[in-house]
């Protein structure tokens, strides 16, 4: 059980990191607080080569955790919105035991974005902003695809019986 | 885990290829006219309605202060000044195409192009 509290910890790390990154990118979609979301690689390989229950905590540490270090609060409200809503669909695709790893992640990719612009016209209050909906739409599978190609490749390599 | 990806794999992907085509096409569609207004709106409700083809400075005031300036030049919406903190709806390009928006959202301010008649379709089509 020690040795859990030491893996987790790395990844919270590593999904840290990306986050820093993705705050460096000066990637903007017109939509004041909508991100890439980078940090899904973390979540993504956990799910696979840890487990969902630890996946989950990890991503929500970490939004919490980078919306005060690097965001404000409009950040953490919208990355809890495309987080949740990304962790159910993969977890409900990935349950499913049909899809690759790749598609499992580029529906996770998709529906990060669209958690965010859900929140989004909820807070500014218009309908202005499901026109943004195709941008988000292919930044999410184009993000979903990169994020599921590392992904497959580091999750096959790591053991579950490292992480129990 | 799954080696490689199978046929549903690559049947889900085409299907949100074609998500993204369609909903890009439509949102292509619906902003190809030159709009008309540039409409305000506040806190979601309407703060007023401005003629793009008259120049113009809008002080958008709220409990008296003036959070947004927007400006009218040349049939295009632009935000010149906020006094938000990331100052991302100053940042983004001037706005004149129907249902284009300019959206500040730590001052809740959204800025909409509506109304117009036929713009880039028919000029193409000509
Ligand atoms: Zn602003």
């Amino acid at each position: 059980m020690k040795n859990k509290v030491a893996y987790m910890g790395v990844f919270l790390a590593l999904a840290l990191i990306l986050s820093y990154v993705e705050s460096l990118i000066p990637f903007y979609f017109g939509i004041p607080g909508v991100k890439l979301g980078l940090a899904n690689l973390i979540v993504v390989i956990m799910l696979y080569a840890v487990g969902a229950k630890e996946a989950f905590a990890i991503s929500m540490l970490r939004i919490l955790l980078s919306g005060f270090l690097f965001g404000n609060l409009f950040s953490i409200l919208y990355s809890f919105a495309g987080g949740i809503l990304s962790f159910l669909v993969m977890w409900l695709v990935k349950r499913t035991g049909k899809f690759h790893v790749m598609s499992v992640s580029i529906c996770g990719g998709i529906t990060h974005n669209i958690g965010q612009i859900l929140i989004a016209s909820v807070i500014v209050e218009t309908y202005s902003i499901f026109y943004y909906i195709p941008v988000l739409l292919i930044a999410g599978l184009i993000t979903g695809m990169l994020i599921g190609v590392i992904a497959g490749e580091v999750s096959g390599r790591l053991r579950p019986e490292w992480f129990h | 885990m799954k080696r490689r990806p199978g046929k549903r794999d690559l049947l889900l992907i085409i299907g949100l290829l074609l998500v993204c085509a369609v909903s890009a096409a439509a949102v292509y569609f619906l902003q190809s006219k030159n709009g008309a207004y540039a409409v305000v709106t506040v806190d979601g409700s309407e703060y007023g309605r401005y003629d793009l083809s008259k120049e113009q400075t809008i002080a958008i005031r709220k409990d008296g202060i003036v959070t947004n300036t927007l400006q009218i030049i040349d049939g295009h919406a632009d935000m010149t000044d906020a006094n938000c903190p990331d100052k991302l709806c100053v940042h983004q390009k001037a706005i004149s195409k129907s249902a284009e928006s300019i959206i500040c959202l730590p001052n809740k301010v959204v800025v909409t192009i509506e109304g117009g008649v036929e713009g880039n379709f028919d000029s193409m089509a000509r």
